[in-house]
């Protein structure tokens, strides 16, 4: 398991370095071979996975090590999802060197697990974890999209074009791919949410407790279902629409790390070393 | 000895009114080829005139007749004393001409580099040459390579990207900014030459329908005819703001036409779609305060002409990339034109037959083991005889005079090669 993810963040670095090149140099084979780097790596992490959930018997997110590298895997499959359908090869600059930097800094944690594992063992908390961290991953592409927005509508507007005028592509799809991220991101994060409640009424026997990780799960949901709401009612989009999802973004990791870190609460096991 | 020459002149070495008299057209070209190709001296000839250029290219086994027949034969066909235009004329001679061929051909040698109508250009060129007979082996292979070398550096190097005219840089930038322009709405108040062709250049990727507003509305009328579009009162302009995407502007008025407020305004009813202004007016007509409203772009023809020298700069640097792509596929090229000659030619036809020989004896040895040492050597005596008797024939035919005559030993050494797979 320990050599898969060695080989993992491997993969994920050469697929940095050809999403890069290709950034600097603009040949076509290389962000084919970043992207092949970056599917590859996938596979090792998703069997790396597979092999923890099989000898644990739950799946693997009882320390932060664990939680972090499902992350990174999260991440990398949302981006193989969008890749799919919008061909926005330069994300990939963004997305395989930030999931090389989560799982460094997971790799270099403690291993022993801290969570209660008989907490692990329900298929509504497996629901909850995935569909929560896809979610993530997706508000993260979000972010990723919106801020090459920034960057290109800002060479549009001063006029002075340079290095990223013509390494990114339109506006219209850089606008496009982040709402995409956003409308995906926020329908799985909403049925994580719901199936996290089930869960916990499972558990506690309450669907609410006012724990600190649900009120800012809240809150994140409040504001990206805000952002949604704003760019149906009244049509916010570029800049503004750029700006607020890089925010979320910040929201939603505080939800995710801030909150194990500063505040109690009952999530706090699953990032504890 | 074969030589391939390039008599010509272009836009950097003749003016206009030289290059007109000698320019010929589409109809005139193929006259002109075939009489290029029955001059004294030309084994093969191409001719290549453009707006910009008009050369021959000429594959020749005595130049000096050639050149001279040339030149005579450009001042007699134009009816224009050679005197008149002798000075505007160069000439390339061997891998000069070569490098000269591909350098025109990539764009390299156009009064815009990077411009891609030239390899275009070439093509009808090669192709009336070989309708009428004109070119041969060397030609062939020659425009071969150059079309190849040709593609290939607009593959490779960023020559032929961006924009490099105005209207053409405005476009660039609205599809920067919509990504696709199908259907953009598009807005055309006043008229001009610029302004009407970054409008064609917008049709030519199905904009939707070309709204035009004028200070004459008769105008507006006859220009909405010609773009199949809709004629505006210039009153009806902010209106219309709140359906079109794209703004070309090019008015004579002497102040703003439309001010950021009136914009402001009608962003939220637009529901934030963006706006892009092209301002090609002087004095201008978008005020330029609109460039800070959110989702509009406003560029002026100061912008624009930012643009268009920034790219002009981009293409020279892409350029340098290229030359060095020809000087290599000039040396390929060289290789191969060596090859033609006779002797190697002879030299490689025996190298195969002795090759084929002696492995088909080796191997037919290896199972016969009972032979004494003497067998074996009456075995390849006989075979070395046998390929002897088979090349005598074909080698005196190449040493022969007929094939010695220049017209058509480049043509017999193509087809020696091809027949025998010979690699030049």
């Amino acid at each position: 398991m320990d050599l898969l993810i060695v080989l993992t963040i491997f993969c994920y670095l050469a697929s940095s370095a050809g999403y890069f090149a290709f950034l600097f140099l603009q040949r076509p084979p290389m962000h084919r071979g970043g992207y092949g780097f970056l599917l590859a790596g996938f596979c090792i992490h998703t069997a790396a996975l597979l092999a923890g959930f099989w000898t644990s018997g739950h799946i693997p997110v009882t320390n932060l090590y664990e939680t972090l590298s499902v992350a990174a895997w999260a991440l990398v499959a949302a981006f193989l999802g969008l890749h799919y359908r919008y061909k926005l090869n330069v994300l990939g600059v963004y997305t395989a060197p930030l999931a090389v930097f989560i799982l460094l800094v997971a790799y270099n944690l403690p291993k022993t697990s801290v969570a209660r594992p008989e907490l692990l063992k329900s298929m509504w908390l497996v629901a909850h974890i995935v569909t929560i961290f896809l979610g993530d991953a997706a508000l993260a592409l979000a972010a990723g999209a919106g801020i090459l927005y920034l960057l290109q509508e800002s060479t549009i507007k001063r006029k002075s074009r340079g290095f990223f005028f013509k390494r990114l592509p339109s506006l219209e799809l850089l606008d496009n791919t982040g709402y995409a991220c956003i409308v995906s991101g926020f329908t799985l994060l909403t049925v994580g949410l719901v199936t996290g409640i089930v869960y916990a009424k499972s558990v506690w026997g309450r669907f609410w407790s006012w724990d600190p990780k649900e009120v800012w799960s809240a809150i994140t949901w409040l504001f990206y279902a805000i952002l949604l709401h704003e760019r149906l009612a009244v049509g916010w989009r570029g800049r503004r629409a750029a700006w607020m999802s890089i925010i979320g973004f910040g929201v939603m990791l505080f939800t995710f790390l801030g909150v194990n870190f500063l505040l109690k609460g009952h999530h706090g096991q699953f990032t504890n070393w | 000895m074969h030589e391939i020459l390039l008599i010509g002149l272009n836009h950097k070495t003749a003016p206009v009114a030289v290059r007109e008299c000698l320019a010929f057209n589409d109809e005139e070209s193929v006259a002109a080829t075939a009489a290029l190709k029955r001059l004294d001296g030309v084994a093969e000839a191409v001719l290549i005139s453009t707006c910009n250029r008009v050369e021959a290219l000429l594959v020749s086994p005595q130049p000096e007749t050639a050149i001279a027949a040339t030149k005579a034969f450009l001042a007699t066909h134009k009816q224009i004393a050679l005197e008149n235009f002798a000075d505007h004329l160069y000439l390339h001679r061997g891998e000069a001409a070569v490098k000269h061929v591909f350098r025109v051909a990539a764009s390299l040698d156009s009064l815009v580099v990077g411009e891609p109508q030239i390899l275009g250009q070439m093509k009808a060129a090669y192709r009336t040459a070989t309708t009428e007979k004109a070119s041969g082996p060397i030609l062939n292979r020659l425009l071969h390579r150059t079309f190849f070398v040709a593609k290939r550096i607009r593959t490779e190097t960023g020559i032929g990207d961006h924009a490099v005219s105005i209207s053409y840089a405005a476009i660039e930038l609205a599809r920067k900014i919509f990504g696709t322009l199908d259907e953009k709405q598009v807005l055309l108040i006043g008229a001009g030459e610029m302004a009407e062709l970054a409008v064609e250049h917008l049709l030519r990727q199905r904009s939707g329908t070309i709204h035009v507003a004028n200070r004459t509305f008769e105008r507006a009328v006859e220009l909405a005819g010609k773009y199949k579009g809709a004629a505006l009162r210039i009153e009806e302009i902010p209106a219309a703001l709140e359906t079109v995407d794209i703004i070309i502007s090019s008015t004579g008025a002497p102040g703003v036409v439309i001010e950021r407020d009136q914009v402001k305004g009608v962003m939220r009813k637009r529901r934030n779609r963006p706006l892009f202004f092209i301002d090609i007016a002087v004095p201008r007509d978008i005020d330029p305060a609109i460039n800070r409203l959110n989702n509009a772009y406003v560029y002026d023809i100061d912008d624009l002409k930012g643009v268009v020298d920034e790219n002009i700069e981009d293409r020279q640097r892409e350029a340098i990339r290229a030359e060095r792509m020809i000087d290599e596929a000039a040396i390929h090229f060289g290789r191969w034109l060596q090859s033609l000659e006779v002797v190697p030619t002879i030299v490689a036809l025996r190298a195969r037959f002795d090759g084929v020989a002696k492995l088909e004896t080796e191997k037919a040895l290896q199972g016969l083991e009972h032979l004494s040492d003497a067998d074996r050597k009456a075995i390849a005596r006989m075979t070395h005889a046998i390929t002897q008797k088979l090349l005598h024939g074909p080698t005196r035919f190449l040493k022969s005079d007929g094939c010695q005559a220049e017209s058509n030993r480049a043509a017999v050494i193509d087809i020696t090669q091809k027949l025998f797979e010979l690699d030049p």
